[in-house]
């Protein structure tokens, strides 16, 4: 498949995929913008994405061609490092960007009939414009090697995002104040991811990730690196949405069109806990004496407090979209803890668990699309008897429900059983524990919902028989049994973060 | 073509026909598939090869040997096979898509289970067989079916999970789980026996395990009677002769378990029961047999249950055939159907004649081997016990279901014979009942076939033949001396039947209901249950408010501080956050200072 893929591209293009892949979303983004209906608009969209993704897959088979993954450095017009921007991929964000790229394809894919039902003809053309620049601001964050670029991208990004979750008002007006508030949060975030950069380029001169890495290691006790690691610690902490500075995420998610929320579940915090890894492990490194207590006096309680605080408030939601955003923020807990261990497995199996969670959390938000778009409501009592009226996309949904909670042969299962894996090997056996409570709570929250759907008679019983669109089933079931092939074969996706942890490890990238 | 057939297990085909068949309106063109899909299925299992590993998958690290076929499985799948192609013709007359498609799912579950090559393929299939066949209680529709369908699913997952329990013990102890010769146990010590014992023991109704049984299988649909006699149970003995062969205390196990359920059948009134009790009994001899474990014992366990799937079946189908017309499976009820349902009638009296084991029927080529087994190894015990469940035998289901159904007080009932399809799977059946124990007039016709499918032969033994260090010799069923026995013993005991019946002593047909020993657990059981709670409600409103006063107390907090409005959510979002922020900033500062 991916040699296939790849002997299709030709040699030149290939050489430019970093490029490419950020180049034309870009170039096709103020184009779409003009286009004068929204259709037109998203037919772009869909092959600048579908272009990205195949970018993204010659990337992926470059970086696997070599035994433990080559590195592709690509400067940006030439300007060599140091003085211009680099593009710097590796196994590690080759992943993410295949991630990120095949998500957001099949997301564009799916998204029209829920667009069509939720945004006005007048902004369609717009909106799809402001989701390319998010699209494309999310791939430069996982492409970038600069550290002041990845903070261009972050913001291009994130307020391309807070014009997209703006547009949910059209369906309900809480959106507003929801992306106000987003803005306002995102903005302090990115302030102090900036800030910290600043820290680092006034203690090294350089703004070059890899180059940072070096000149750093002779930095190590300069106060204003240690300003810089808190800045930037907590700065894409907030973006990654990891407790508490989450409380961004489950508004956002609850009032932007059905599918920004998708979009954004399976990328953004993805994106943004990528690029706290890269700076965790890369830029800085377990070499720095202070950065082993962060990880546990931080990243591992505030994962461990997502996984059950947040695991409790999806419990007590009724709201189908709430439960499902403050599910999100808890397994972003997952992702720190399995961070926070600090050994190639533990990062690993957070890696592994972040891919998984955004094929879960995308099929979930997509089968809620789906709902959206027949029988508008979103409440638990909205999801009574949908099992019989739209079984197709209930049968999907129960699938990614099933992943969620870890039940075996599904993605999830995989993915905390290496968690839990790690965590032993570590001798951290309490958090198999947590893990084991929390996958409980999973069980109650996604349990409440799956029972409404396929045990509880319909309040309405006029409903009638309603299946999504097929334009959303395919995607939909494309993503829930990819949960079941990463369950049933999670060599390939587990191999991925294997390397991308490794390389991390031997210090692949510096 | 061939070789792609002949690598793909015939019950994986099985089970997705069947599933798909779930899905097909038509119901021509679905119970053409469940017709033709057996068939398939017998020509792919005709074309594999003995004795390797066919189709292997690795999932999750474990390598999955999904199809291999050898001696021992070769005989049970193919009567698996074959129960399922009759099924289907029996089922025709019906449209009930869920029930076709499950029956075909749960043969082809059973059929995938028996040619799994190691125990993780095994448990899945294993609870495949459990899940499926719920549904064709299910689909009687009635309260009572709801109810035993749903503790027969409880006791059958039961199963199913101590069979992984005892798997990973296994994977533990052995580092693979492959079912061979290796594989098998030699005692209770070995880790995980006891895990998978259980597990098989409750799959083939060991006496104390058996009520799940009795409670489903006569309030299941007509057709899925039939269905659910041929494969569960039969599937569990297969997986006693693959993996406790020679176990002594199968054999007293099994010996019990062919006496006990006589009394209980022959009182029992739903006829229907009293095939259930008769299939415990038939298991006793195929287990008590695998227990003594030497050549010709497996060889009598394989032959019975391959004949007993047939005969077995072809008995649920007359009595399903007569619920059918008739509306009621009680033998108070029925008697004197001979003249409207004559062609039942006859099948029912050769299934009868067959479970009986009459020379020149199925039940005698086999069920004579197990006997000889057991006297050449010197159990006298048991060869009486096996010898006084024979005649019991012949008293509940020889006799007693073809004379009380079609015979007896005429009940006045007149009803139309059986529908065709139901007489042509009837038919089939009593031809293989015949045709599989006439002596070998005809080369390579008689009980000759059956004989060289059975496991323990000169030319292609199974591995646990060799176990028991035995010499395998060619077994000769039509001896002066095996029929001069089987033929006093049967007329002894029908002439007991005509006496007692002449002086009035038979216990007759009367309704009622027969207390098992699950009556300990059901009743008692319940009893206790509802004197425990009626003493709580009594003496403990107090405690009861106290107790649900701090549950109610602890769930109030948890959503006072969780729920949308609780205290997590509550606040300005932005300063709440910009705090949060701060603060957090704080802290990392200090960590980060401090550690250095």
């Amino acid at each position: 498949m991916i040699e296939f893929i790849t002997s299709l591209v030709p040699a030149d293009i290939a050489a430019h995929a970093p490029a490419l892949l950020i180049g034309v979303p870009l170039i096709l983004a103020p184009l779409a913008a003009m286009m004068p209906n929204g259709r037109l608009a998203w037919l772009i969209s869909i092959f600048a994405t579908g272009f990205s993704l195949v970018m993204a897959i010659v990337m992926l088979a470059q970086v696997r061609s070599v035994e433990g993954g080559a590195v592709i450095s690509y400067a940006m017009g030439g300007w060599l490092p140091d003085a211009g921007i680099e593009f710097r991929i590796d196994a590690l964000n080759s992943m993410i960007l295949l991630l990120v790229t095949t998500i957001g394809f099949l997301a564009t894919i799916f998204g029209w009939p829920s667009i069509k039902a939720e945004i006005r003809e007048a902004k369609r053309a717009m909106f799809m414009s402001a989701y390319l620049v998010c699209f494309l601001g999310l791939c430069g964050v996982a492409a970038t090697g600069d550290a002041f670029n990845l903070f261009v991208f972050l913001e291009i990004s994130s307020i391309s995002t807070y014009v997209l979750v703006a547009l949910g008002a059209t369906r309900d007006r809480r959106a507003l104040p929801a992306s106000a508030n987003y803005l306002m949060m995102g903005t302090i975030g990115a302030s102090f991811f900036v800030v910290g950069v600043g820290f680092l380029y006034a203690a090294t001169g350089t703004l070059n990730m890899a180059e940072l890495a070096e000149r750093l290691q002779d930095a190590q006790n300069n106060k204003a690196v240690l300003a810089g690691y808190a800045f930037i610690l907590v700065g894409l902490g907030l973006k990654a949405a990891m407790f508490p500075l989450h409380q961004w995420l489950p508004n956002a998610y609850a009032y932007s069109p059905s599918f920004v929320t998708m979009f954004l579940a399976a990328t953004a915090t993805k994106v943004a806990l990528y690029a706290l890894v890269r700076f965790l492990f890369t830029v800085f490194g377990l070499e720095f004496s202070f950065e082993g207590s962060t990880l546990v006096w931080i990243l591992m309680p505030m994962g461990i407090a997502a996984m059950v605080a947040c695991s409790f408030q999806a419990v007590f939601q009724t709201d189908v979209r709430r439960t499902l955003a403050y599910s999100s923020v808890a397994q972003v807990g997952y992702m720190l803890l399995g961070i926070s261990i600090g050994t190639a497995a533990g990062v690993s199996a957070g890696l592994f668990h972040l891919v998984n969670h955004a094929v879960i959390k995308g099929a979930l938000f997509m089968a809620l699309a789906g709902v959206v778009l027949t029988y508008k409501g979103t409440t638990l009592n909205d999801f009574r008897g949908l099992g019989r009226s739209a079984p197709w996309t209930m049968t999907a949904f129960a699938i990614a429900a099933v992943s969620l909670i870890g039940v075996p042969l599904t993605a999830g299962f995989q993915s905390k059983v290496a968690l839990g894996t790690a965590l032993f090997e570590n001798g951290w056996w309490w958090g198999v524990a947590v893990v084991m409570f929390s996958s409980l709570l999973a069980v109650i929250y996604m349990g409440r919902i799956l029972e409404a759907v396929f045990f509880r008679a319909p309040i309405n019983p006029n409903k009638k028989r309603k299946e999504a669109p097929l334009l959303i089933l395919i995607p939909l079931w494309i993503l829930a049994l990819a949960n079941i092939w990463i369950g049933v074969q999670g060599g390939f996706v587990a191999g991925l973060a294997d390397d991308a942890a490794a390389s991390l490890f031997i210090g692949g990238a510096r | 073509m061939t070789s792609l057939l002949s690598q793909i297990n015939p019950g994986l085909l099985l089970i997705v026909v069947g599933f798909i068949g779930c899905l097909v309106p038509v119901q021509r063109v679905r119970q053409a598939m469940m017709v033709a899909t057996p068939v398939i299925g017998v020509i792919m299992l005709a074309l594999a090869d003995r004795g390797t590993s066919l189709a292997v998958a690795n999932v999750m690290g474990i390598d999955l040997i999904l199809y291999k076929v050898d001696s021992l499985n070769f005989i049970f799948g193919l009567a698996f096979l074959i129960a399922s192609f009759l099924n289907a013709i029996y089922a025709l007359h019906t449209d009930d898509r869920l029930q076709d498609g499950m029956a075909l799912a749960y043969a082809g579950a059973a059929v995938a289970a028996t040619f799994a090559g190691d125990l993780m393929t095994l448990f899945i299939f294993w609870e495949i067989t459990a899940v499926s066949s719920v549904f064709l209680i299910l689909r009687a529709g009635t309260k009572a079916a709801y109810q035993a369908s749903m503790r027969y699913l409880g006791i059958q997952v039961l199963s199913g999970v101590l069979l992984l329990d005892g798997l990973a013990y296994v994977y533990k102890a052995n580092g693979t789980l492959t079912l061979d010769t290796l594989g098998s146990f030699t005692s209770f010590d070995d880790p995980g026996a006891k895990f998978i014992f259980a597990a098989f023991a409750i799959k083939a109704a060991f006496p104390f395990l058996h009520n799940w049984l009795q409670d489903a299988y006569p309030k299941a649909t007509v057709v899925g009677a039939v269905v659910l006699s041929a494969f569960t149970t039969k599937l569990a003995v297969y997986a006693f002769a693959r993996m406790f062969p020679g176990f002594e205390i199968l054999i007293w196990i099994g010996a019990f378990m062919t006496v006990f359920p006589v009394f209980f059948a022959v009182i029992e009134n739903d006829l229907r029961k009293v095939l259930s009790y008769s299939l415990n009994n038939q298991l006793g001899f195929m287990i008590c047999a695998i227990g003594i474990g030497t050549p010709l014992a497996i060889n009598g366990a394989a032959a019975h249950a391959f004949a007993h799937i047939i005969y077995k079946g072809l008995l649920f189908m007359s009595v399903g055939a007569v619920l059918y017309r008739v509306g009621t499976a009680k033998a108070s009820e029925l008697g004197g159907l001979y003249k409207s349902m004559p062609w039942t009638t006859l099948f029912c009296i050769i299934g009868a004649v067959s479970i009986s084991a009459f020379p020149l029927f199925s039940g005698f080529v086999a069920k004579s081997m197990t006997m000889s087994a057991v006297a050449t190894e010197g159990y006298v015990i048991v060869w009486a016990m096996l010898l006084f469940a024979s005649a019991g035998v012949l008293e509940h289901s020889g006799i007693k279901i073809p004379y009380f159904t079609f015979f007896g007080h005429d009940s006045g009932k007149r009803v139309k014979e059986a529908p065709f399809n139901m007489l042509l799977a009837m038919g089939i059946a009593s031809f293989i009942c015949i045709a599989i124990a006439l002596p070998a007039f005809v080369p390579g016709f008689g009980y000759n076939w059956l004989y060289d499918m059975l496991p323990c032969t000169a030319t292609a033994p199974a591995d646990v033949c060799l176990a028991s260090g035995k010499e395998i010799k060619v077994y000769e069923p039509y001896t002066f001396d095996h029929i001069l026995t089987q033929m006093q013993l049967l007329m002894l005991a029908v002439l007991a039947f005509m006496l007692l019946k002449r002086f009035g002593l038979y216990p007759p047909e009367r309704p009622g209901t027969i207390l098992d020993t699950d009556w300990l657990y059901r009743k008692p059981g319940y009893g206790l249950a509802k004197w425990c709670g009626t003493v709580w409600g009594k003496v403990g409103p107090t405690m009861t408010g106290v107790a649900g006063g701090i549950s109610g107390k602890a769930f109030d907090r948890l959503e006072g501080v969780f729920s949308p409005q609780g205290r997590l959510a509550r606040g300005g979002l932005t300063s709440s956050m910009a705090m949060w922020s701060a603060v957090l900033l704080g802290v990392v500062m200090l960590v980060v200072l401090i550690a250095r």
